[in-house]
């Protein structure tokens, strides 16, 4: 018999998060974020949190909705570059940003949710980001210690899910989102279909439904294109 | 000299038969343009797919498939999406046999800054230092000056470091430079560039031979 993840919608999906707290949200770019618990997000007013994403979305969407209402205290991710908002709140001192490189960012959400505390790694080595951090040789290479990251929410988006909490991700959208499902200490998942247990091929889950605790269907997916790169019809490929 | 298409093409002789390759932002991307025909060659964009194809046809864009720069692409037949832990993986384990990737600055001892600016906006790293700390084989792709006409080859880096003596190849719009023993070494020229414009516009330490090859694009 599974375990039923499923709420009645974003609502109940957030209910819990409470200023101050750590939230880790999926995506890269606008690309596989949690638009609807963002949404909530901002409606439920929570300041003053913590927020462990790739990226800060864009004026007006994704984390910049988040970033227009004040509502974030400190940002952690790898690039920032593409909000006017996010910019002006760095450089007046409102927005504290922690800037680390995506590999160890992935692989220390990674490590949050498999109960690893720290590792090693080679990036960062010599550079800004090692300061304060310990550094130790491994076949003559230095090495940093990076220590693993967990928070109080996850908010994940995937393409389906079943009411087990088991997810698929589409394309280039499971990025962040699968790292971050393991290292929530609640995990929510906002999927596009949400399907009865049974329906998916266990061969075919990319998140087991253990890393889940909350699952719902989205109202609605902007799934707006940052870049939209295209070529003509005829050219070729 | 070379334009930025240029570049990449004289970059794209690097690539061998067989080889994973991850191509930055910017100059890099264009190397797959140019791509010996019958080649087999995957590309990898960091933000999870091994296989990338060209930009999709209009119409018929994909908003869950983009890659590292967030534009719009398509999979080519036998291409894989991934997690961010698992294409880092293939990064830091050493999976991918080629890097290319844009810089700021290099120096002689092979050190690159490509991500940070004092007092200008900050907007981060990205994937670069986890590229650059652990691949095999990094080609800098990168205009030889900046745009006040300064040499970004360098003696030592005068901006914050993205990674520490691990460029070994350097493709400018003037020459191939390869980075050993705390020089520049000058490969090739450029068509059109003599060795003597390629020693003004370089400021860290340039090993030049007497006959040095033009490039054949």
């Amino acid at each position: 018999m599974s375990i039923s993840k499923v709420v009645s919608g974003v609502e109940e999906a957030c209910s819990g998060v409470e200023d101050g707290m750590t939230l880790m949200l999926g995506g890269f770019g606008l690309c596989g974020i949690p638009e609807n618990c963002i949404e909530q997000l901002v409606k439920l007013g929570v300041k003053d949190v913590t927020c462990i994403s790739n990226n800060a979305g864009v004026d007006g969407f994704g984390l910049g909705k988040l970033l227009s209402g004040h509502q974030i205290h400190k940002m952690i991710s790898s690039y920032v570059g593409e909000n006017d908002e996010f910019e002006r709140q760095m450089l007046s001192g409102e927005l504290e940003v922690d800037l680390i490189p995506q590999g160890s960012l992935a692989e220390r959400c990674r490590a949050g949710g498999a109960g690893i505390p720290a590792f090693y790694t080679p990036a960062g080595y010599g550079t800004e980001v090692a300061e304060g951090k310990e550094v130790r040789e491994f076949n003559g290479k230095p090495h940093i210690l990076e220590s693993a990251l967990t928070a109080d929410f996850a908010f994940v988006k995937a393409w389906k899910g079943d009411a087990a909490g088991n997810l698929i991700f589409k394309a280039t959208a499971r990025n962040f989102n699968p790292m971050m499902a393991m290292a929530g200490k609640i995990t929510i998942a906002e999927v596009e279909e949400l399907v009865p247990v049974g329906d998916i091929d266990p061969n075919e889950i990319h998140t087991p439904g253990i890393f889940v605790q909350r699952i719902f269907q989205g109202k609605s997916f902007e799934r707006r294109i940052e870049q939209r790169t295209v070529r003509p019809l005829n050219s070729p490929s | 000299m070379l334009d930025k298409n240029g570049i990449a093409t004289r970059i794209a002789q690097e690539v061998r038969d067989g080889w994973y390759v991850n191509l930055g932002i910017g100059i890099p991307t264009l190397v797959a343009n140019h791509i010996q025909k019958g080649m087999e060659v995957e590309f990898q964009s960091e933000n999870g797919i091994l296989g990338m194809g060209p930009f999709p046809i209009e119409g018929s864009e994909d908003a869950d498939l983009i890659n590292a720069g967030k534009q719009t692409i398509t999979a080519m037949p036998g291409a894989v999406y991934f997690d961010s832990a698992t294409s880092f993986a293939m990064i830091r384990g050493r999976h991918v046999q080629l890097t290319v990737l844009g810089a700021m600055e290099v120096s002689v001892n092979g050190d690159i800054a490509n991500w940070k600016i004092p007092g200008k906006m900050v907007k981060g790293m990205g994937g670069a230092m986890d590229l650059v700390a652990s691949a095999d084989n990094i080609v800098v792709a990168m205009m030889h000056t900046n745009r006040a006409g300064e040499s970004k080859l360098l003696p030592t880096c005068s901006l914050p470091l993205t990674g520490v003596g691990c460029v070994k190849r350097v493709v400018t719009n003037l020459a191939v430079l390869d980075i050993k023993d705390g020089a520049f070494h000058l490969i090739e020229r450029a068509p059109g560039v003599s060795v003597q414009e390629i020693i003004d516009a370089t400021a860290g330490e340039l090993i030049a031979p007497s006959d040095v090859p033009e490039m054949t694009l």
